[in-house]
């Protein structure tokens, strides 16, 4: 059995957004970069399911900054194999250009299970995961809180709204979008993650020229605007219909 | 609480024994009389199923399954209670409780709670989680403005290690603009590092997180060797305790003072601005990394004695035997996991007993300790009118315009 994880670093919320100077997207230089809590998951869930059965985990991440040190813990965690996608991922790239890169990279990779944050925050057009199924032609279940593996299949439960839990078999290869791992992301000692430095290799590969196509264009990105303040309106209920009254004759509607 | 099941067995084998022999004064681990005083002394180790002159008997008889098969350890606060009562001077403390923590860290087995702080501590060099950018924010506003090192490249005399808590947390920050005055006042050319700033990292060291304190300190390292100072002072204890005992073997060596004693020294400078509220009954808490660790229990008193009106009053529990507030040795970050197994917090024994020697003001010289007694305070009857103030607090108190 062979699990992929795939995981991308996103906007650290603990330091304020900046917008670039286009005013399209957010200024690069002043953001920290984290890895997608979902994306998290999903590289737990792989390493829980490697615990559990005979399983070999790969875990694939785009190129950004810091990304090394967020591959490297996932080999002390136990992950077996580390890709680094490089290429033109710079000012980051949107999700159907990082599923078309990814699913290229997995046709050449055996793989029996893949495994993604089921979203991300910075997700403008839709998650990863269902846009790499349709790449690759093979089934997407999402909100995924648990896995099991049957005879070649994945049995997972996958949450509705409403506290509702469905169960599922489902037929691999598939990718499933993970809502969160049946146990938090383990802490490791950043003793192990030196050592993961030293023994674990990161094996780069080059994607090529990114196809954008099909994802947004982004007209103006900004801040959410404080709107104009609420009046309130105090008095007896006579003072109060007087005052509305004159409101909306102020404002055209009466 | 969950502990998450130890995903790599627990190595308490004769390997870890024998490790204890390379801590400082390790071999006296073998000289232990199983006399219990640690066991006994220990503020949690009525509770804990191994409490560590259990696990040393068990250890040397090499019953090694059995040690650490529960997770009471980690309500060891790293207070050095036992190394202090400890009659054969045994480092129960670094070697012992520490190393054990070590041990089921690296294997995974780590309280929830204390993975947050962790994690934060390793991704923004503190472990409350905020923005390492905000480092320096408590101080926008202040006049004069504060130095900043990287900001003005200039040498100063004293560099100001100012601390996590000290930094980030609202109650702290009042402790530390006070001292900014007062270092103002006794007019001390000072900077501090900012953004540069990390984590000390002793909590974290003593939480069983080495290698993340080896890393903090590095960065530290790094960050003081790129400006010019005379020396280190900072208000945290912890902070103190790391640069002048753990730093220098890791090749970051610089002299550093606890703020008590550097207020101390200028004493007479400060002295003739001191002007007194009234008559008030003050006791003193001991830090545990200020008295027991670094063995500093008169320099805070004389600057309380140095307050008009202020009467000093010693709780049961003083000096060397000070009771901790439980937030070392990953303490600060365990509040639940210590609720759970406890049920009751050191500081509302430590606020009960202030009240009882009849103390209007609980002093204190730890940014852990305020908010911790605090909120303790609001839950004992009769603590309402307590308040809990860090020396640096009541200094600067006694020379505002209103004190006479």
């Amino acid at each position: 059995m062979n699990i992929t994880a795939i995981l991308k670093l996103v906007p650290d919320l603990v330091e304020e957004l900046e917008i670039d100077d286009k005013g399209t997207g957010l200024d690069m230089d002043w953001l920290r970069l984290i890895i997608n809590e979902f994306d998290d998951h999903a590289v737990e869930e792989a390493i829980l399911l490697k615990e559990r059965s005979e399983a070999e985990v790969t875990v694939i991440a785009p190129d950004a900054e810091g990304v090394d040190d967020v591959l490297y813990t996932a080999a002390a965690k136990g992950a077996e194999k580390l890709i680094k996608l490089t290429g033109d991922f710079e000012d980051g790239v949107n999700n159907h250009a990082l599923a078309r890169a990814v699913a290229h990279v997995l046709q050449n990779i055996q793989t029996d299970l893949i495994l993604t944050g089921v979203q991300a925050h910075n997700d403008l057009d839709g998650s990863l995961g269902p846009l790499l199924a349709e790449y690759l032609h093979i089934p997407y279940a999402g909100y995924v809180s648990s896995v099991e593996l049957n005879n070649g299949n994945a049995v997972i439960k996958k949450e509705y709204p409403g506290g509702l839990i469905g169960e599922y078999e489902v037929q691999l290869q598939a990718v499933l979008g993970i809502q969160a791992a049946e146990e938090p992301p383990r802490y490791v000692a950043v003793s192990k993650v030196r050592m993961a430095m030293k023994s674990a290799t990161i094996e780069e590969l080059e994607v090529g020229e990114l196809d954008l196509s099909g994802g947004p264009e982004i007209s103006r990105m900004f801040q959410p605007e404080v709107a104009e303040r609420a009046t309130m309106i105090s008095g007896d209920d006579e003072e109060i219909a007087s005052q509305l009254v004159e409101i909306f004759k102020e404002i055209g509607v009466l | 609480m969950a502990v998450k099941q130890a995903e790599h067995a627990v190595d308490f084998s004769r390997t870890f024994y024998t490790s204890l022999f390379d801590v400082q004064d390790g071999e006296r681990f073998k000289n232990c009389i199983q006399c219990a005083s640690c066991s006994g002394v220990c503020p949690y180790g009525y509770l804990m199923t191994m409490p560590p002159g259990k696990m040393i008997a068990y250890l040397r008889a090499e019953i090694f399954d059995k040690v650490l098969s529960n997770d009471t350890v980690w309500m060891c606060i790293s207070c050095y209670a036992c190394t202090e009562i400890c009659p054969q001077n045994i480092p129960v403390t670094p070697g012992l409780m520490t190393r054990a923590k070590e041990e089921l860290l690296l294997a995974g087995n780590v309280p929830n709670e204390l993975q947050d702080a962790l994690m934060n501590s390793q991704r923004y060099g503190n472990p409350l989680g905020e923005s390492p950018r905000k480092r320096a924010l408590w101080s926008k506003g202040l006049e004069p403005e504060i130095t900043i090192m990287s900001k003005e490249k200039r040498p100063v005399d004293v560099l100001w290690f100012v601390g996590d808590y000290a930094s980030y947390h609202p109650r702290i920050q009042i402790t530390t603009k006070a001292f900014a005055e007062i270092l103002n006042a006794v007019g001390i050319d000072f900077g501090i590092l900012g953004p540069e700033e990390n984590s000390d990292g002793d909590s974290q060291r003593l939480a069983g997180e080495r290698g993340l304190f080896e890393m903090l300190a590095e960065k530290n390292g790094q960050s003081f060797s790129k400006y010019q100072f005379n020396q280190i002072v900072t208000t945290d204890p912890h902070a103190y305790n790391a640069i002048k005992n753990e730093y220098p073997a890791l090749g970051i060596s610089y002299p550093v003072q606890h703020y008590t004693q550097f207020i101390y020294e200028r004493l007479d400078d400060l002295k003739p601005l001191l002007k007194g509220n009234g008559h008030t009954r003050v006791t003193y808490h001991d830090p545990c990394y200020l008295g027991r660790v670094n063995d500093i229990y008169e320099e805070p008193r004389k600057l309380l004695q140095a307050i008009p009106g202020v009467e000093l009053t010693e709780m049961a529990h003083n000096r060397s035997t000070s009771l901790c507030c439980g937030g070392g040795g990953g303490g600060m970050w365990l509040d639940g996991f210590q609720w759970e197994k406890a049920h009751t917090r050191t500081t509302e024994w430590r606020v009960r007993e202030s009240l009882s020697v009849g103390a209007d003001v609980l002093a204190v010289a730890c940014p852990y300790e305020a908010p911790r007694f605090e909120d303790a305070a609001k839950t004992i009857q009769g603590a309402s009118s307590l308040a809990v103030k860090d020396v640096v607090e009541l200094l600067l108190e006694a020379m505002e315009d209103d004190a006479y």
